[in-house]
């Protein structure tokens, strides 16, 4: 019962957290779906991180680490800390002087302006939609199971069914539920205040949780000695990347990976936020240090739990590796707490990506843009954005039931489909700052060419369960990338570009 | 960015691939895999990058007058 009250504590801030934010509401969208531009250095970087780091960070890196090694640091971290950054430098900046200057709210909005398109949203809302929602799901179902791993027990008659824990989807509608109350009360400032306190949560918990695993893995008196033991009955392949999971190939190519940042939606609405440009120098210098704090020690303890002496049965799911750790080698307020720290993750970036699709709704799909209208047509938008962010909350939940019907789906797998289609969508957002040449139909191509090229490859691997799959010998994110590259410039060269108006507005900087 | 943070920028990555420690499961203080080792070693500099790049290259034109009059 410990558990369900740290986590039951935890989420009752995050529920005061919302009605706080609320207070300072100002009654404008720009206010709701922006902050109005107010987001200091400190909320911005810890706002960025949070919604970058999800279950995929914690739980995903764990049970991938499990059974590739120390290499899925490599593949993921140190590559993300080298490259989000950069996406952050020439995008991130960039969007946010253009968002500001000529009242942006979604990345459409940009793209309306800067392709002299009005139907390029009818396109790239379902691709963007479409790519993000996976990523959402990953995140209800990961709530939904660690709650029910961490209850096992508790409620023996009630729950029966679920080991006598509080059922997938029953914690996936509580989560759902707390997220969508601090969104839907405090819009883009409740969950800026959210996620800065999430992203300390997790952060703070999870060196704890290493500290407690070490010496419950290693299992010496002192704390050096636990360390080496953990390490010394591992197989040398896992300390290595010699273990046959990973080749110099793929692991190439997962250096696509991070540029995804670049294209995706919540990050872009969270760039926007900012309240001037210095306010980007903080998460640019320190993400690369907060990847490291996250990610080093599940990688470590990834790989300590595949010696054999740990004991993890060879039935586990990968996704409950850490789960499975922290209740056998921790008591119940560590586990609760533990356990508050991988909701806070994941609730760290729902919360973005329900406002995200909200805001999608009422400005793409609605065409609601009031920054300058009356009182009574801005609280209409409000409203409207309230409601959406509940239209979309109700309806990933019920996806999320749908999909946890679907045995087998790995959390970093899905995660990295996710990842590759939006990689695949940074030429276009690069192209679209940088290259004066980009047309209308060069973007229409290339955002059509990576949706077809996406699915059909995600059909060939089997939905993502073919963990291996490759396409003409190499990663499938190498052909997307290239493919909506050479598309992208291949049509543009040889149609017709943007007014000079257009090329005025957007480059006049440069 | 300058020509100099492209050009750190283009040899980190470079290093990222650290075919040299590939093969190598030997342990830094019998404890932290080598590998693992030389990629945190990596995230610090990649930070350490990233300040010269902020302190050394920042776009001048991504402040506008207004804002400059407003942050002072």
């Amino acid at each position: 019962m410990t558990p369900l009250t740290i986590i039951g504590i935890y989420l009752a801030i995050l529920l005061l957290l919302g009605a706080g934010s609320n207070r300072l509401f100002k009654g404008t969208s720009l206010d709701y779906l922006l902050a109005s531009h107010s987001i200091g250095p400190f909320l911005l970087l810890m706002s960025l991180f949070g919604t970058t780091m999800t279950s995929f960070s914690l739980v995903g890196s764990t049970g991938k680490s499990y059974s590739a090694g120390i290499g899925v640091y490599g593949l993921m971290a140190s590559s993300s800390a080298l490259l989000h950054p950069l996406c952050f430098f020439i995008i991130g900046l960039k969007v946010w002087r253009l968002g500001k200057d000529h009242s942006y709210t979604t990345q459409i909005e940009f793209f309306k302006d800067r392709l002299e398109s009005r139907r390029i949203g009818w396109l790239l809302f379902p691709v963007l939609v479409g790519m993000v929602v996976p990523y959402v799901l990953i995140g209800i179902l990961g709530a939904g199971g660690t709650i029910n791993a961490v209850t096992q027990g508790v409620f023996p008659e009630t729950f029966a069914d679920s080991k006598g824990g509080l059922p997938n989807w029953l914690g996936s509608l509580v989560i759902c539920g707390v997220v969508l109350a601090y969104v839907f009360a405090g819009g883009m400032r409740g969950t800026a205040w959210a996620n800065a306190f999430q992203t300390t949560v997790f952060m703070a918990l999870g060196v704890m949780t290493f500290f407690v695993l070490v010496k419950g893995i290693g299992g010496k008196p002192g704390f050096l000695e636990s360390l080496q033991a953990a390490s010394s009955v591992v197989d040398p392949g896992r300390l290595s990347r010699n273990n046959g999971f990973m080749e110099h190939r793929e692991y190439f190519a997962y250096l696509l990976v991070p540029f995804s940042i670049g294209m995706f939606p919540h990050i872009f609405q969270h760039w926007l936020t900012a309240r001037d440009a210095n306010a980007f120098k903080l998460p640019i210098v320190v993400h690369p240090i907060f990847v490291m704090i996250v990610w080093a020690p599940c990688v470590l303890i990834g790989t300590w739990a595949s010696a054999e002496t740990v004991g993890i049965p060879k039935s586990l799911p990968s996704a409950a590796i850490l789960g499975f750790l922290v209740k056998n080698h921790s008591g119940e307020v560590l586990s609760g707490l533990l356990t508050a720290g991988i909701l806070a993750a994941i609730m760290s970036s729902l919360d973005s990506q329900f406002l995200c699709l909200g805001t999608m709704f009422t400005r793409d799909v609605l065409g609601r843009r009031d920054n300058s209208a009356g009182a009574s047509d801005a609280a209409k938008t409000v409203l409207l954005a309230r409601g959406f962010v509940v239209f979309i909350v109700v309806l990933c939940y019920v996806l999320a039931l749908l999909a946890g019907q679907v045995k087998g789906v790995s959390v970093f797998n899905l995660g990295i489909w996710c990842f590759s289609g939006f990689s695949a969508l940074f030429p276009l957002i690069a192209a679209a700052l940088y290259w004066r040449g980009l047309t209308k139909a060069g973007a229409y191509a290339s955002v059509l060419t990576t949706a077809a090229l996406w699915i059909f490859l995600l059909r060939e691997s089997g939905w993502g369960n073919n963990q291996h799959y490759s396409f003409l010998g190499q990663h499938p994110i190498v052909s997307l990338v290239a493919a909506a590259t050479i598309v992208l410039i291949a049509v543009s060269l040889v149609t017709r570009r943007p007014s000079d108006q257009t090329l005025t507005k957007f480059f006049s900087r440069c | 960015m300058n020509r100099i943070a492209w050009l750190t920028l283009l040899v980190l990555v470079a290093m990222h691939h650290d075919f040299w420690f590939w093969n190598d499961s030997s342990l830094l203080g019998g404890w932290l895999p080598i590998g693992l080792a030389y990629h945190i070693a990596l995230s610090i500099v990649a930070a350490g990058f990233w300040l010269f790049v902020v302190k050394t290259a920042w776009p001048a034109e991504s402040q506008s007058p207004a804002d400059e009059g407003s942050s002072k």
